[in-house]
């Protein structure tokens, strides 16, 4: 039997995350841990993550987490979410800049802030930091992961961050926020996204069942 | 582009969902799951759960509740109501809330949201401000308006300047507020959309706008007028004067962007 490790280094939430690879997981066993040795015998690993990048990053270092990660990334699939996405590039600029995994080369930056209400732009058509709600993802290039998910789905977002990969060919997809951003990357046997598919209805499954049926392959 | 949001509230005491008259006459409104899925399926946007549940020791039954909808549907879900320790937010959490709403606890000890927002993430802490309009005195009756913070569900005056307190809130870690009228909750009659847009100008976070409506164009007004980023309803949507799909359908004639 095949086992999706789900890592968990104590930051927020990720029961829900769990629950929905269990929905999705077929005979796979879902398996949440911070246990190095037991998470590489894994066949596929899940990165979740909310909060602040370096208490994650921390907490990723003082738990031997982040050298297991640069491990089982060397050839498992291994998808992070959010937070756990972000931390998969060099550097973010949250908390004053922390180095991350670099797992793909580029960093993560803040959305602009809203800029004073003019009269050209009315209020109500500021942008609010965090981006939060829902927004549509274009599939910037295929990959297994999005086999059946219609482009320009709906997925449901919380951040105030983003990816900004430096090899446009590691975007999978963007969304609008005035600005094209990641929303999905990829590299090799790695994905990302930053939305949550966790709670983006069926679609989010869907993406979720791509991404633990998926033999880290013809990406 | 990012979609605005239509969250219908749902009140849970011990364990059901209720639907009254500001906390009076109080009938069994259904199942929370059953009720859930029925606005996922109309195309919530999230849920919020507003726990009314008069005994602390009923506690468990609202994680037992949480979990199960958390189970089942696959939208995000806030849970306010009686939140008052970093224990209550990581219980919530645990039990699968996405969001907490944090009301009273925050005016009690402000430094609350900041260790809250610190250890679990600004996005995951939403704080209610239930405001109420201070009558202008009689000779400056021209004067900007004003709103003042109520808690204990809208009860007990604070003093505290609505707008500055929802500034306060938001350096302090709040990641979204959630705007409640307290002159206009329960009245049919619209949002107070000058109290939102006052505090979305003000703010840099998104707003809930929540109090007071009846119709569609209600929904419609806390957007254009309002400046809000979600709309919360709770009586048009349980007493069936609407689904959530008819407001949606509403709002995109009306040109508000929303995910259909």
């Amino acid at each position: 039997m095949e086992t999706i490790g789900v890592i968990d280094y104590g930051m927020g939430n990720l029961h829900s995350l769990a629950k929905s690879l269990e929905r999705v997981a077929g005979n796979q066993r879902i398996f949440v841990s911070y246990d190095t040795k037991a998470l590489l015998e894994c066949d596929r690993l899940v990165l979740p993550g909310v909060g602040g990048v370096r208490a994650c990053m921390d907490e990723l270092r003082r738990l031997e987490l982040d050298q297991m990660v640069l491990e089982a990334a060397r050839k498992r699939p291994l998808l992070g979410v959010c937070l756990g996405m972000q931390v998969l590039l060099e550097r973010s600029d949250e908390n004053g800049g922390v180095n991350a995994l670099g797992l793909i080369p580029g960093s993560v930056v803040r959305f602009p802030d809203p800029a004073p209400e003019t009269e050209t732009e009315p209020h109500h058509e500021r942008l609010k930091v965090p981006h939060m709600g829902w927004n549509q993802v274009r599939q910037t290039r295929p990959h297994p992961v999005w086999a059946g998910v219609p482009d320009d789905s709906w997925f449901y977002f919380v951040h105030s961050y983003h990816a900004a990969p430096q090899n446009p060919a590691h975007t999978l997809g963007t969304a609008d926020y005035p600005q094209p951003f990641a929303a999905a990357i990829a590299r090799d046997n790695i994905v990302g996204f930053q939305f949550h598919p966790e709670k983006s209805q069926d679609v989010g499954l869907k993406l979720l069942a791509n991404f633990v049926n998926w033999n880290g392959e013809g990406a | 582009m990012l979609a605005k949001r239509v969250i219908p509230c749902l009140d849970i005491d011990a364990g059901r969902v209720v639907k009254g008259v500001k906390f009076e006459q109080l009938r069994d409104a259904g199942d929370p799951v059953e009720v859930a899925r029925r606005y996922d399926l109309q195309g919530a946007d999230e849920l919020v759960f507003l726990d009314i549940t008069a005994s602390a020791d009923d506690r468990p039954t609202l994680f037992k509740t949480v979990e199960q909808v958390a189970r089942e549907i696959y939208i995000p879900l806030t849970v306010g109501g009686g939140v008052r320790t970093s224990a209550d937010v990581r219980a919530l959490l645990s039990a699968g809330a996405d969001k907490v709403s944090i009301n009273t606890a925050a005016v009690l000890n402000p430094d609350f949201v900041h260790e809250a927002a610190e250890r679990f993430g600004v996005q995951c802490i939403v704080v209610a401000i239930d405001a109420k309009r201070v009558k202008p005195r009689k000779k400056d009756a021209d004067e900007a308006p004003r709103w003042q913070v109520f808690t204990h569900g809208g009860r007990k005056s604070t003093g505290l300047d609505a707008i500055e307190w929802a500034k306060t809130m938001v350096e302090k870690g709040a990641g979204e507020l959630l705007v409640t009228s307290m002159d206009r909750d329960g009245t049919k009659a619209g949002y107070d959309v000058e109290l939102l847009r006052a505090i979305s100008d003000a703010v840099p976070v998104p707003v809930v706008a929540s109090g007071g409506v009846g119709t569609l164009e209600h929904l419609e007004q806390g957007f254009s007028e309002g400046g809000a980023d979600a709309v919360l309803a709770a009586s048009i949507f349980h007493n069936g004067t609407f689904t959530v799909a008819q407001a949606k359908q509403y709002l995109a004639e009306h040109g508000v962007r929303v995910r259909r």
